[in-house]
């Protein structure tokens, strides 16, 4: 509780943060260590306030109860990174256009379907960006069925990117000025993306911690930046079962400093920039997630139980 | 070491300017308006031109037609940087030959996107 020592009630006792760095855990994946009780406080500080909460212990003894699932929302996405935007890297959308795309354009000609999944789409520029890329390549997809599926844990991202409109500042940030004036319509000071593109995209709340199989086979799927934040055991885990979501001629397009090596033999890095990974033939494949659990000395993700928490 | 100018009437802009793109080392020249930058171009063609619009003597717009028919004027990037935030402004600038276009207020974000969609960066 707030007190003399702590006016502002951000500090959290040694239990009450390992409670908090379980519950982000078994939730979202996210690790969250000692080095991390900075942004914790600074980011969890609003949310107590918002709920009439004295501090930020107490805020995680309330959640530590369980049952409120507006609380433990808030907290997730609270502690989430959001960042994002248009083309971010340049890179993978290059790599997109010039090597991924023809070859499955190619290998799709006679069933002329596409489908793409932006895994954590977050304000949903990445989907967007997708949806612009292959706008401008519309002469080659004429009378194809192109699927793009956008998911993040957060629902209040999902309806952002939903609504497409975006600041000023947001639209300038890899967005060359030619895509701005042709896929945009300016209400205010703001930016909204055309309906043709905005239809294009369906968006909704997904947790890949948890099974995400009904959401079909994809050709390719951008998951960039949000492996980064979970402990090996998690990445190995999602990656296997992303292997299982996506075409053996697919790809999966992984952020620049994240790799599947060590983790999952079911990816083969591309060389070249971008982050760009194909799937092993299936002969090939080889799980690594119960070597990488058992060297975690603990069970799979999958197994790993959250009463408490949900 | 690529060169850019940077025009616009605001020193305070000019100097913000200078210090986002002298960090991704760029070599920076000013000028106040659009007269001015016409002078430096014609002894020495930049890589690269940051312009503002509204700008007393010679805006950025007259600056920008009179650029494009020098000799060599074709070749430097053009990066417009302006309050002027329609579409009816953005549109006339990329029409007279812009390459990009920067709505104010900015940051170094900003600035490095647009120079690296043009090729500067």
């Amino acid at each position: 509780m707030a007190g003399p020592r702590d006016p502002q009630g951000t500090s959290m006792t040694p239990i009450q943060f390992a409670s908090l760095a379980r519950f982000l855990k078994e939730r979202s994946g996210l690790v969250l260590g000692e080095d991390k009780r900075y942004l914790a406080e600074a980011r969890l500080g609003p949310v107590a306030r918002s709920r009439g909460v004295a501090s930020l212990g107490a805020l995680v003894d309330l959640l530590a109860r369980g049952g409120d699932l507006d609380l433990a929302q808030a907290v997730t996405e609270a502690m989430t990174t959001n960042e994002t935007y248009f083309f971010r890297d340049g890179a993978p959308f290059q790599r997109l256009t010039e090597e991924v795309l023809p070859k499955l354009i190619a290998a799709r000609a006679a069933e002329k379907r596409l489908r793409f999944w932006s895994a954590a789409c977050s304000s949903g520029q990445e989907a967007y960006s997708l949806a612009m890329l292959l706008a401008e390549r519309s002469h080659l997809l004429k009378d194809w069925r192109v699927e793009i599926v956008a998911t993040d844990l957060s629902s209040d991202v999902v309806n952002r990117a939903k609504e497409g409109l975006f600041s000023q500042f947001e639209v300038q940030r890899g967005l060359p000025i030619k895509l701005l004036l042709k896929h945009f319509v300016q209400e205010g000071d703001r930016w909204r993306i055309e309906p043709a593109l905005r239809q294009q995209v369906q968006f909704r709340t997904l947790n890949l911690l948890r099974d995400f199989s009904s959401l079909g086979r994809f050709d390719v799927v951008f998951c960039r930046n949000v492996l980064i934040y979970f402990d090996d055991v998690a990445k190995a885990d999602v990656l296997e079962r992303l292997s299982r979501q996506i075409a053996p001629d697919g790809a999966l397009v992984l952020g620049a400093a994240e790799t599947t090596i060590g983790l999952t033999t079911s990816f083969q890095p591309s060389p070249g920039r971008g982050g760009v990974h194909y799937r092993v033939p299936e002969k090939t494949e080889r799980p690594v997630i119960a070597a990488a659990a058992l060297a975690a000395d603990r069970p799979p993700l999958s197994v790993v139980g959250s009463a408490g928490w949900r | 070491m690529k060169h850019c100018l940077v025009v616009d009437d605001s020193s305070v802009i000019r100097k913000v300017a200078r210090r986002i793109l002298e960090s991704h080392e760029m070599r920076i020249s000013e000028a106040e308006n659009g007269q001015s930058a016409l002078a430096l171009c014609k002894q020495a063609m930049p890589d690269g031109i940051l312009l503002d619009w509204n700008m007393p003597v010679m805006d950025g717009f007259d600056f920008l037609s009179e650029l494009r028919s020098l000799p060599g004027g074709d070749m430097p990037k053009v990066v417009f940087c302006t309050t002027e935030n329609d579409v009816a402004h953005i549109t006339r600038a990329m029409r007279a030959g812009a390459d990009e276009y920067v709505m104010k207020p900015f940051d170094s974000e900003i600035i490095a996107s647009k120079f690296a969609e043009v090729g500067l960066l």
